[in-house]
């Protein structure tokens, strides 16, 4: 272990959250690297801006709702959820839609702000 | 360069398996240390000793196993990924070892670079 070395690190979630396990096992590695102390940013586009819509209901598919896990990151002080405008407008959504509180960038923004990562994982 | 890969697909159905063995084979002849593969989302069904294709195909699981006699590469499977879909110590491959999400972690931490392969 690299001791006291923080890196930047960015989820990218791009899948819908039940059509695939990637959304749900995105958020146990961002779990975990918030235990080790990193710099974590989570950044949503395409289909995975759907991850954070409010009032989803699972009973049917039969599959976890695990949507309030991601209002429970800010105790984890993950604070850094950037959501791509583009992603949401193609998909008639707003950010009054969202579960908890992001920021909406443009693409550009979202591609200056992955620039700036050390790592950046994309699920 | 300190290379750390990340595989998030299983074999045979994808490319990425194959695409991620050659890159780790490319990189250690190119010079470059291969600091670990990691194995996760339906990646880690790279590890089962109980894959057995028909004799002219490849065999991915060996191949892996090749990474880690050879060259000493870390194999490393998520624990929590393995358990979900039945990979566990009594059907791990020979040169894996099965261990947690921060072995991930570190990797991106001593890594000069991660590269991933998946969908």
């Amino acid at each position: 272990m690299s001791e006291g070395t923080v890196k930047k690190f960015m989820f990218v979630n791009r899948k819908a959250p039940y059509g695939s396990v990637y959304a749900l096992e995105s958020l146990e590695v961002v779990l975990i690297t918030a235990a080790f102390d990193q710099d974590v940013s989570l950044a949503f586009l395409d289909d995975g801006v759907y991850q954070l819509v409010k009032g989803q209901d699972t009973k049917a598919v039969g599959m976890k709702n695990f949507s309030p896990t991601y209002r429970a990151l800010e105790g984890y002080d993950i604070e850094k959820l950037y959501v791509e405008r583009e992603s949401l407008e193609a998909r008639g959504l707003t950010e009054e839609q969202l579960l908890v509180d992001v920021q909406v960038l443009s693409q550009a923004d979202m591609a200056s702000l992955m620039a700036e990562q050390d790592v950046v994982l994309s699920f | 360069m300190k290379i750390a890969v990340l595989v998030n697909e299983g074999p045979y159905q994808h490319q990425s398996a194959d695409t991620a063995w050659n890159f780790c084979k490319a990189a250690i002849e190119a010079g470059h240390e291969i600091q670990r593969v990691f194995f996760y989302h339906d990646g880690v069904n790279n590890a089962t000793k109980l894959t057995e294709p028909p004799q002219d195909d490849r065999h991915i699981v060996n191949r892996w196993a090749s990474l880690n006699k050879e060259h000493g590469v870390d194999l490393v499977v998520c624990v929590a990924a393995a358990m979900r879909r039945g990979i566990v110590e009594a059907n791990l491959a020979e040169g894996f070892r099965i261990s947690g999400l921060g072995q991930l972690v570190e990797s991106g931490i001593q890594a000069d670079r991660v590269v991933t392969f998946g969908d």
